[in-house]
């Protein structure tokens, strides 16, 4: 399943991503009403954007990220570029997305 | 045999002369680079947090970063925040709310044609200051604005 929704627009020379990412996020310091325990974390850590191979924006986050975080960034250029959206979390999942600039 | 022994040998000498050029740092293999500083977010005070990350906890008040963040948040599971920085040479945007039970947020390394802007959502715990700090041309500045939390953030 898509877990990341993106958005990247070219205006003037600069391109503004905009990405929103379905994920529980939980820091770890919540507690589960049910068992007593505490819910383990589950988080995104890293966030990375690359541009025709070239890194450009890279993120690390602790579980204090929104539920379903949104991400936004702008760089210069990118115009008729791909770009590629990679997140890793915690427990080693990851997704990717990859799209045009338009 | 004696050959094939020969090349296990070759073969492992190989690999150690890559480990050896790896661990001195000559060659820097991207997952090693990009590594998730878990001592820095672990750290349960602020300033310890930034030092770890940032190496250095020295840091000036700027004026040249603003960070837009609401002045009362009624939920503080999602808290906006957007910080932007006009000086030059911006290498990383790092956000921390201090009072959070790990103060350290998220921090954002950003390459030569990034700009000094990165936008999110963040958990606060309490009312407290959003703290940014930036990283540019290898100093650190900073920039905090306080919000009020309403509903708490660690329920979710």
């Amino acid at each position: 399943m898509a877990t990341i929704k993106i958005r990247a627009k070219e205006k003037d020379g600069v391109t503004t991503v905009k990405a929103l990412m379905t994920h529980p996020m939980e820091s770890g310091f919540r507690k589960d009403s049910k068992s007593g325990g505490m819910v383990p974390a589950h988080f995104i850590q890293e966030v990375m954007c690359e541009v025709g191979g070239k890194m450009v924006m890279n993120a690390h986050w602790s579980g204090g990220v929104s539920k379903n975080p949104y991400l936004s960034f702008k760089f210069d250029g990118g115009k008729g570029e791909t770009l590629k959206l990679t997140w890793t979390d915690n427990m080693g999942k990851s997704d990717s997305v990859e799209e045009a600039i338009g | 045999m004696n050959e094939l022994r020969r090349l296990i040998i070759k073969g492992s000498v190989a690999a150690g002369t890559l480990g050896v050029a790896v661990g001195a740092g000559l060659l820097v293999p991207t997952s090693v680079l990009a590594a998730w500083p878990d001592k820095a977010f672990g750290e349960k005070k602020m300033d310890d947090a930034i030092s770890t990350l940032l190496g250095s906890g020295e840091m000036t008040e700027s004026a040249e970063i603003n960070i837009k963040a609401p002045e009362i948040a009624e939920n503080g599971a999602v808290v906006p925040v957007t910080v932007t920085a006009t000086m030059a040479g911006v290498e990383s945007i790092t956000i921390a709310a201090p009072n959070n039970p790990s103060p350290l947020v998220a921090s954002f390394d950003l390459t030569d044609g990034a700009h000094g802007y990165a936008s999110t959502r963040i958990k606060m715990g309490k009312s407290g200051d959003v703290v940014a700090v930036v990283k540019a041309g290898g100093k650190l500045y900073t920039a905090k604005k306080e919000v009020k939390v309403t509903i708490g953030g660690c329920g979710g």
